[in-house]
């Protein structure tokens, strides 16, 4: 390492070393020039135990995350019967979030409430104030007149003021039909020449409407967690549910990756890729080292998008022909590099061991320059 | 209907950690410091994200992001603002 690189290194210590140092110093009562002796030691450790440059960290995370997650397939339980709500856990959550589907199986919110709100009763009240309620949920009775082609639906449940959303949104959604309002109930009257099945469709769609509460919350419950009582949601809608008064925008959570970033940005959603791949692990007994999961996060990242690792992201967007062809798809590649008129520049690793060259990993990564007659 | 505040205040989430627009100045040095000749070289960030519309960056400049580590308690990154 040049003189110059090395002092670029030596100014950042981490944070974390640095309030060590701090501590260490207080605590013996070392004066200025022991303290600096100390800072340097450390530098040469810290320096010492960071990876050099070339190494191939790509594959070592490669290796420290998989190797666990051959554990985990033997290793799913599932939790019959227990309160809260049913998370998909193991093997298929941590494929699932790799993969960065843009929903996952089962998405979950985590909502913290304000101060004023955090009691049992405002959460619980909260919780079911947010649940999703559909015409179904009011619904006691449905009945169809197939000779006066009918739909009634007996709503006892609805109060009176929910009535009227009832009726509003089926009259806004259902054109070209006549909503009648009957004594708790609402009679739908359809053209007369609808065909029994078309009677069938509708009267699944009108079931679906959505009516009141938070769209695509399916299920809230209220836990506590220390001191808070927080409602954990089944299905999310975070931008809706930060912008309510009763909840704190600072913590509330989604594990849903892509929401977080449209919502909160690239840099909140790697925060929560890093703790979903930690949980996740963590929760089957496996322990892998943070910095790993970082390199990952940092590489789903790198665009200011989510990518997947595989296929059709990280691996599948290289800029080397040859690579993308040796990953997956080998003839697709090929094929379109060609008419393409594409050029691999032999710079990767993968297409340099194809061609047997010497791979730009480690010592391979640079070369000698002879300066002759230059002086220090 | 549910009552809805108008505004989500991205910066004040905890998810999001500190962002700042980086002068020109520091810019070159950053460059200097991590050996970069081409601005495609950094990490990027989209003119659209949230939090970079929050404190009001555009495509050009770049980010100076103060993450939370559990390692490094304190970590620096760097993101390029990017159009779509």
């Amino acid at each position: 390492m040049s003189e110059k690189l090395q002092k670029d290194y030596l100014d950042d210590l981490p944070k974390s070393i640095v309030d060590q140092i701090e501590s260490v110093c207080a605590k013996k009562k070392l004066n200025e020039q022991q303290k600096a002796k100390l800072i340097e030691e450390v530098r040469k450790e810290y320096l010492k135990s960071m990876y050099q440059p070339g190494e191939a960290i790509g594959i070592i995370t490669a290796q420290s995350i998989s190797e666990p997650a051959t554990q985990m397939t033997m290793r799913t339980y599932h939790f019959a019967a227990s309160a809260g709500i049913q998370v998909t856990l193991g093997l298929p959550r941590l494929i699932e979030i790799f993969d960065a589907r843009k929903e996952p199986t089962t998405p979950m919110m985590t909502i913290y409430l304000k101060q004023k709100y955090n009691t049992k009763e405002k959460a619980e009240e909260f919780a079911k104030m947010i649940k999703e309620k559909k015409v179904k949920y009011y619904a006691t009775e449905v009945s169809t007149d197939l000779t006066n082609k009918k739909i009634k639906i007996v709503l006892e449940k609805a109060k009176k003021s929910e009535m009227e959303e009832i009726i509003a949104r089926l009259q806004k959604s259902l054109k070209g039909f006549e909503v009648k309002e009957a004594q708790k109930s609402v009679v739908i009257q359809a053209k007369q020449d609808t065909s029994i099945k078309e009677l069938e469709k509708l009267k699944k769609k009108v079931l679906a409407l959505y009516v009141t509460g938070v769209q695509n919350i399916k299920n809230a419950v209220v836990v506590k967690e220390g001191e808070n009582w927080v409602v954990k949601t089944l299905g999310s809608n975070l931008e809706y549910v930060l912008k309510m008064e009763e909840v704190d925008s600072t913590k509330t959570y989604s594990n849903n990756i892509h929401e977080v970033a449209s919502v909160l940005g690239i840099e909140a959603a790697r925060n929560v890729l890093i703790k979903e791949i930690n949980d996740t692990l963590k929760q089957q007994g496996l322990n892998v080292d943070e910095r790993h999961i970082t390199v990952v996060a940092d590489i789903m990242s790198l665009t200011g998008e989510i990518r997947a690792v595989g296929r059709y992201g990280v691996a599948g967007t290289q800029s080397a022909v040859l690579s993308r062809a040796g990953f997956e798809e080998t003839i697709k590649h090929l094929v379109k590099a060609s008419v393409r008129n594409e050029v691999d520049e032999f710079e990767g690793i993968f297409d340099n061991v194809m061609i047997n060259q010497q791979v730009p990993v480690g010592t391979g990564m640079f070369e000698l320059v002879a300066r002759i007659g230059e002086e220090e | 209907m549910l009552k809805q505040e108008n505004k989500i205040d991205v910066l004040s989430h905890e998810l999001v950690p500190k962002h700042y627009i980086v002068s020109e100045d520091e810019k070159q040095k950053v460059m200097e410091k991590y050996r970069i000749t081409k601005m495609n070289q950094f990490p990027q960030i989209k003119a659209s994200d949230p939090a970079v519309r929050a404190i009001g960056a555009k495509p050009g400049d770049l980010i100076k992001i103060i993450r939370k580590s559990n390692i490094a308690k304190e970590v620096v990154y760097y993101r390029l603002v990017v159009e779509e």
